[in-house]
């Protein structure tokens, strides 16, 4: 880790001091605001975070900033002059250039191919992978064939080998490998004091607290403050980061609502046992009780992906069993899975939805996957079922010839609205509440609570981390493709969570301690 | 993106876009309308009886073959072997025919045709062939087997049964192709199939959303090897009928019907790319082609210029279709 | 807390350093080697079988289509696709017949007002890919009717006439017997245009949009315009399958040959991806020979011409059955 940094000065800035400057910058994507009012402002020599929940709007403000997305409103002002960019291109001349996430490398192309594609001067690009602790890398290599840290690493070579004026870092170091992650904090560290800029985004605190001068806090597409990083900094980001209570709390389900389940001495509805799939999902074990509501808290990419899918059926895992109702079981297709009761309910809402269709042909289409139903549709049970399944849900059904032309909240109503029918078991939803507003989230968490009741187990991923206490009995945190913590509902505060999700001991919080 | 035009005209836009988007038919009802009384006006007193008749019988096999592409389309396929299945299937038939009776030919010719289709579909539905490669190559192999055949076969000779004939070529009571009893059934089915039946509705669910189909339980790659059986099937039948209409029976008979048979179902609002559109459109699209021609006939176009006005007009409504149905 | 996350990220990387594996083998170079072994093998059997057979007659006789391989080639590279190559083929075709026939004192700037005109057709074709936002497919079906009835617009029957250096240039051989001109011509023009354009931005960008689009923009590239200029190379190309169709036969052809389904079927079999992104030129070109020599070869074993069609459908399926069952397993591994 880098030394801490020197305390920067707070106070008022002059405007011709700033190197970047974005002020009251709006996104709307149709009717959701993706960004309603951001601001940042970067002086020069700085590494500033740029903090925020899931879905805050960190990374459309970081597109806007690139000219990848054009904003709907709002000012943004380069060594104070007013910079209008609408393309990576046109961003990159004047100096900004972001590593995306995803990097930025055509597959197909050899590196060097990559490298003349953005016009990166080779030499310059080297220096900064023998920095970046990958000296010999063959350029000639097929970018398809390097691993993704090795991607990630190449992409941030090549940016830095043009020396921009802001350098835009997001979730750089997501799944790299230590040694490298030490590297590209170091590489980082080096521009403070100079006459260029790096704007960090982490969801891991540590690093923010180690490396980065001040924060930016989005929430809900706001910039709700910045931050001077000092020592206990990480609670003030944390507390910006949550807001205040959007609305009077309902406070943890009283115990005496919550089914007793763990009395009976019936087998798990669902039991995994050391799962693991790919770079994410390292060992991931967990029982679902009939009736019980557990919660899955993990930040991007820990490997949550990996096991949502390998329950469903879509993926098959490299180690690891799987139980149903104390049978051994292996899905091979989702259909299997959705035979042995198990159905996801996933959080891209593009990957459950028939945009293209109405409501009730996707309520209808579990119901004629088996080719022996692909014959003539009963059409007055199909009503029936469902005008049900809307009425039971509350679907508001006024566009309902085009899926998705409804909002949000109702076209999730209608991707868990197909399978209320069909006697499911166990029901796996991956953040189901994302992006939709507050009513309608609250409905999906009674219902939740409901199907539970109804004895279904109920596997719940959500991001949003007061909810878990809301909705579930028991939660399960996981980093690193590891379960790390387990937690009873009564414990599993939003703080608690969100520490035990960035990877921050319980124990050592709770002392005061942060490194 | 067009942040020049004023709120107000945008949203009486919008609006009639919906609409549209909700009718799609209606746009398509008024071009054959409009090119029908362009018809008339061109040559007065054309439009007769014998007229709707003639259209109709040779606007029948594309309108077959239509389906075939409608279908596969929604599912974002595409069959590129219908000509050369249609083709195979009525000269099989006309091979036949002097042994096993006009419907014992007609049968056993939809085999091969079975056949074909299910190389397709295991190529594109359980090996994921991209549905263009896998039609094309099997056209290669469908046409060349096909002239094998004729080589083998040139003693026997072909000849298209009366009954055939009758089916395609002839007119009840001077008014309505024959044709039309073999495709009224035909057509109902396809459009009641898509509409009312649990594997119509999986074709437009794996058209729109594969993803979603497959997490809905579906297996992908079952519904597309009976969809191209399914298409294989249709293009043997227009086969057999357009040998009727025309009253002979080649290995290359229907080849140019290929691209037409596309264009009739993008013209009819089917999305190339899947999930959306409809066998409807696809028979008015047929019709609007078949007129479009007989108008260029009577217009004393040269074949240049059809080709020309068919391109653009294929084109033409395509760009349309997507600035209606595009997401604002 | 990043020990583990670190070994872990180490597995990984063998892990994508055998799936590698399995791509490279798929890919490029290997895939290119094993046609040119395979047409090279086709060639000694073809000798063994008839010792008076030339490549000349092979080259001239695949000339046309070995274009119209490229054109496409390129375009589907980008992405995209072009169903109107016949049609540009045979458009190119008739116009320098004819005006080779009237004004053949000037052939040479018409030669040059033919490729030039075959660019326009391609720009056209891509602009209005770009700007309709109507899928490629749907765009060059349509004007694969506009070209083809241009060409009749020009040429109602087959005739125009050619000038003797035309078909001087692709005729024979170049002393050698292994070294036909018209293979020669071929990789000459392909090589002048080519070689330094994939070594150029342009030229990678063509790879870039057809391998990730969303990647090609963030690193800077136009994606409109390059997709326009793939549609122009694949116009440009198409245009000297006219020319050397004038070249050879003599004569301008307003009916599109079956340069479509060849090409398609030589891109494929020549090992470029129908998704875009993959794939060389040497690939395609290799491909069409073999085509071509099979064709040939079942002529000499006295198999049916029309056979030899079943066979070429047969390699592609297989072909095409091999490499999806290659990337399935690449994609589950």
């Amino acid at each position: 880790m880098p030394a801490p940094p020197p305390r920067t000065e707070t106070g008022v800035d002059d405007v011709t001091d700033q190197l970047l400057e974005a002020s009251g910058v709006e996104k709307h994507y149709g009717a959701v605001a993706a960004l309603r009012d951001a601001s940042l402002a970067i002086r020069p020599g700085e590494i500033h975070a740029l903090m925020g929940a899931n879905g805050a709007g960190k990374s459309t403000l970081v597109k806007v900033l690139t000219g990848a997305v054009t904003p709907d409103a709002g000012t943004i002002l380069l060594r104070g002059q007013s910079r209008t960019v609408h393309s990576p291109a046109e961003a990159r001349r004047t100096g900004m250039v972001s590593v995306y996430q995803e990097p930025a490398i055509i597959p197909d192309l050899k590196v060097a191919q990559n490298l003349a594609l953005t016009e990166t001067p080779v030499d310059a690009f080297r220096a900064r992978m023998d920095d970046l602790g990958i000296p010999n890398l063959d350029l000639s290599a097929m970018a398809r064939d390097l691993p993704l840290a090795t991607l990630r690493i190449i992409d941030l070579a090549r940016a830095l080998a043009i020396e921009p004026a802001v350098l835009l870092l997001d979730e750089m170091t997501a799944a790299l490998p230590a040694d490298l992650t030490a590297r590209v904090l170091e590489v980082v560290a080096s521009h403070r004091g100079t006459d260029r800029s790096v704007i960090f985004i982490s969801h891991r605190m540590l690093e923010v607290a180690g490396l980065c001068d001040r924060a930016t806090v989005l929430r809900e597409g706001r910039t709700v403050g910045v931050v001077d990083i000092a020592p206990g900094a990480e609670e003030e980001i944390v507390a910006l980061m949550l807001g205040p209570a959007v609305s009077a709390p309902r406070g943890p389900i009283p115990e005496g609502a919550r089914v007793a389940t763990a009395a009976t001495g019936e087998p798990p509805r669902l039991a995994a046992r050391g799962l693991r799939a790919g770079r994410n999902l390292s060992d991931v074990s967990f029982d679902l009780r009939a009736g019980e509501v557990l919660g899955v808290v993990a930040l991007e990419g820990q490997g949550q992906d990996e096991l949502f899918e390998i329950l469903s059926g879509q993926l098959r895992p490299e180690a690891g069993e799987l139980e149903v109702d104390g049978r051994a079981a292996t899905f091979r297709h989702p259909a299997d899975a959705i035979r042995a009761g198990i159905v996801l309910v996933p959080g891209d809402r593009s990957s459950a939805l028939l945009g293209q269709r109405s409501v009730s042909e996707n309520i209808g289409l579990p119901g004629i996957a088996a080719p022996r139903r692909w014959g003539l549709i009963n059409g007055r049970a199909e009503r029936r079922r469902v005008a049900a399944a809307i009425d039971r849900l509350q679907i508001d059904t006024r566009a309902q010839a085009e899926a998705r032309r409804l909002s949000g909240g109702n076209q999730q109503k209608v991707t868990i609205a197909r399978w209320l029918a069909s006697g499911v078991r166990t029901f796996l939803f991956y953040d189901p509440t994302r992006g939709i507003d507050i009513r309608t989230k609250r409905e999906i968490y009674d219902l939740v609570r409901e199907l539970a009741a109804a004895g279904a187990g109920v596997l719940l991923l959500s991001s949003e981390l007061e909810e878990i206490q809301r909705a579930c009995d028991r939660a399960v945190v996981i980093f690193g493709g590891r379960v790390v913590d387990e937690l009873p509902a009564a414990a599993a505060d939003e703080p608690t969570l969100l520490r035990a999700a960035h990877g921050l001991e319980r124990a050592a919080v709770a002392a005061g301690g942060v490194a | 993106m067009t942040a020049d035009a004023t709120p107000i005209r945008r949203r009486s836009l919008g609006t009639l876009r919906s609409w549209m988007r909700d009718r799609p038919l209606v746009p398509l009802f008024i071009l054959l309308g409009a090119l029908v009384a362009l018809l008339e006006v061109v040559q007065p007193g054309i439009v007769t009886p014998s007229f709707v008749s003639n259209t109709m019988r040779f606007a029948v096999p594309l309108a077959i073959l239509a389906a075939c592409q409608t279908m596969t389309m929604l599912t974002g396929g595409i069959d590129l072997s219908v000509a050369v299945v249609a083709s195979m299937t009525s000269y099989v038939m006309a091979t036949l025919v002097g042994d096993v009776g006009w419907l014992g030919a007609s049968l056993l010719a939809l085999i091969p045709a079975a056949v074909v289709g299910l190389v397709n579909g295991i190529g594109v539905g359980w090996f994921r062939v991209h549905p263009l490669i896998m039609t094309i190559s099997m056209s290669l192999i469908v046409s060349g087997a096909v002239n094998v055949y004729a080589r083998m076969n040139i003693a026997g000779g072909t000849r298209v049964p009366p009954e055939i004939s009758w089916l395609g070529g002839q007119d009840l009571l001077g008014l309505l192709p024959n044709s039309l009893l073999v495709f009224i059934p035909l057509a109902a089915l396809v459009l009641v199939g898509l509409r009312r039946f649990g594997y119509g509705r999986l074709l437009y669910a794996v058209g729109d959303n594969e993803v979603a189909a497959r997490l809905a339980g579906v297996r992908v790659g079952n519904v597309l090897v009976v969809l191209y059986v399914i298409s294989a099937v249709l293009a043997g039948i227009a086969g057999l009928i357009y040998a009727g209409v025309i009253g002979s029976a080649t290995g290359r008979l229907v080849d140019p019907f290929l691209l037409p048979s596309v264009a009739a179902a993008v013209i009819g609002g089917t999305s190339i790319f899947g999930g959306r559109g409809g066998y409807a459109g696809s028979i008015i699209g047929a019709l609007i082609l078949t007129v479009i021609v007989t108008l260029l006939t009577v217009l004393a176009a040269p074949e240049a210029v059809r080709q020309i006005l068919f391109g653009a007009i294929i084109l033409a409504v395509a760009a349309a279709y997507t600035r209606i149905t595009e997401e604002s | 807390m990043t020990e583990s996350a670190g070994a872990e990220e180490r597995g990984l990387g063998r892990g994508a350093a055998a799936r590698g594996l399995v791509g490279r083998a798929m890919r490029g170079d290997a895939w290119t080697v094993g046609l040119v072994a395979i047409f090279v093998a086709l060639l000694v059997f073809t000798k063994l079988l008839q010792p008076g057979y030339g490549l000349d007659a092979l080259a001239i006789a695949s000339l046309p289509v070995a274009f119209a391989a490229v054109g496409q080639a390129i375009v589907v590279i980008s992405g995209g696709i072009d169903l109107s190559i016949g049609s540009v083929i045979a458009l190119t075709n008739v116009i320098s017949a004819l005006l080779l026939m009237n004004a053949p004192e000037l052939s040479v700037p018409i030669v040059l007002l033919v490729l030039l005109i075959g660019v326009g057709i391609g720009l056209v074709n891509g602009v209005l890919v770009v700007v309709s936002r109507v899928p490629d497919i749907v765009v060059t079906l349509a004007m694969l009717f506009v070209w083809a009835g241009a060409a009749l617009l020009v040429l109602g029957t087959p005739g125009g006439g050619s000038v003797g250096w035309l078909r001087e240039l692709i005729t024979g051989t170049l002393g050698v017997e292994l070294m036909p001109r018209a293979l020669i011509v071929l990789l000459v023009v392909v090589g002048l245009v080519w070689i330094p354009l994939r070594r150029s931005r342009l030229g990678l960008s063509i790879y870039a949009i057809g391998s990730d689009q969303l990647a090609a923009f963030r690193s800077g590239v136009s994606v409109a315009r390059t997709k326009i200029v793939a549609y122009a190379m694949a116009g440009f190309f198409a245009s000297l399958g006219g020319l050397s169709l004038t070249a050879s036969t003599g004569v301008g052809t307003p009916i599109p040959g079956p340069y479509l389904l060849l090409s398609v079927a030589a891109i494929v079999l020549g090992g470029v991806s129908l998704a875009g992104g993959r794939g060389g030129l040497l690939g395609p070109i290799v491909g069409i020979y073999i085509l071509g020599l099979i064709r040939a070869d079942l002529g000499f074993l006295r198999v049916e011409p029309a056979f030899s069609t079943v066979i070429q459908g047969v390699i592609m399926v297989a072909v095409v059955m091999v490499g999806a069952y290659l990337t399935l397993r690449r994609r589950s591994a």
